[in-house]
């Protein structure tokens, strides 16, 4: 039997997703007008970074899998900024 | 299953195998980004229109599910991490008692979303089946919940094939202390469900914590 425990990275990328997790609700609280939104994005893309650098390993994979990861995310800057751009400009 | 260390005799090498199926997932992922993003944008154009409707729609949801069903979520994909790097030391046992708890963990998500469901459609905020809102935010709380329900039960579908997919992995898990296949395999399963898990990240914000503080 060989003796095994998750590595200290793992566990540390939980507990702060965790942390994140309770800190996103305790500023949805908070009265900070349209900022609410702001933060609770930036929170999720936090936690996005840290799913997709520790749990999906993408910091240490070879450079042509971070590019085929990171070509869904730009095709969605596209369409969330060419989507949206009619509406947030329109008076 | 073929033996390990066949390989498909357009391939070079078994790691080059092993990269596609990589490759091969992340591609995949990148349409599933624009599926669950053309609802993000909708959400997105609607909440501008809107924001009041929304802010008190999200009042409405049920925060305490969703926050539970969220450390749900990222615990489950720490188990599947975990199950990858104790695939990687060969501890077989890890990987099977990791996996079924990543499992059960999905299937308590699904049932306390099911629970969620319930409750929403005893307030009668089910558009088209039962909705009953009355006031001048009426037509945007609909829409508000049009999302929900469209964007969750595409998520729960997503999930529901991801628990799936680990049940195959768990099945085999034999396989791993021999088996480089094996490990590519639950290394791209795993990639999914970290995706799935992302998905709910978001939506997780852009459901549950709009107009908490108003």
């Amino acid at each position: 039997m060989i003796s095994w425990r998750p590595s200290n990275g793992l566990i540390a990328c939980w507990a702060a997703l965790m942390a994140l997790l309770a800190l996103t609700v305790t500023l949805a609280y908070q009265p900070l007008g349209t900022f609410n939104f702001v933060v609770a994005l930036c929170i999720a893309l936090i936690k996005t970074t840290l799913v997709m650098t520790v749990f999906m390993e993408l910091g240490e994979r070879p450079g042509l899998v971070r590019v085929f990861a990171a070509a869904g995310f730009f095709w969605l800057m596209i369409l969330l900024w060419l989507g949206l751009m009619d509406f947030v400009t329109r008076a | 299953m073929p033996e390990p260390d066949e390989i498909a005799a357009h391939l070079s090498s078994s790691e080059q195998r092993d990269e596609i199926l990589e490759l091969g997932m992340w591609t995949f992922l990148s349409t599933e980004v624009l599926l669950f993003g053309g609802l993000i944008l909708t959400y997105m154009v609607y909440r501008h229109a809107d924001p009041q409707s929304f802010a008190e729609a999200g009042r409405q949801t049920r925060i305490v599910i969703g926050t539970i069903n969220t450390a749900v979520l990222l615990t489950s994909s720490f188990c599947v991490a975990a199950a990858i790097q104790a695939g990687e030391s060969g501890a077989a046992k890890a990987v099977r008692g990791l996996l079924a708890a990543a499992i059960v963990l999905g299937l308590i998500f699904l049932g306390l979303k099911g629970v969620e469901y319930l409750g929403e459609y005893r307030d009668h905020l089910v558009p088209g089946i039962d909705f009953e809102q009355s006031g001048s935010h009426a037509q945007g709380i609909r829409l508000f919940f049009m999302f929900y329900f469209v964007a969750t039960g595409l998520h729960a579908v997503h999930l529901l094939c991801g628990v799936i997919v680990l049940a195959i992995f768990l099945r085999c898990a034999f396989q791993v202390a021999r088996n480089a296949r094996y490990l590519a395999g639950l290394r791209t399963a795993g990639l999914y469900w970290h995706f799935v898990d992302v998905v709910w990240i978001f939506l997780y914000a852009l459901i549950y914590l709009p107009g908490r503080s108003g």
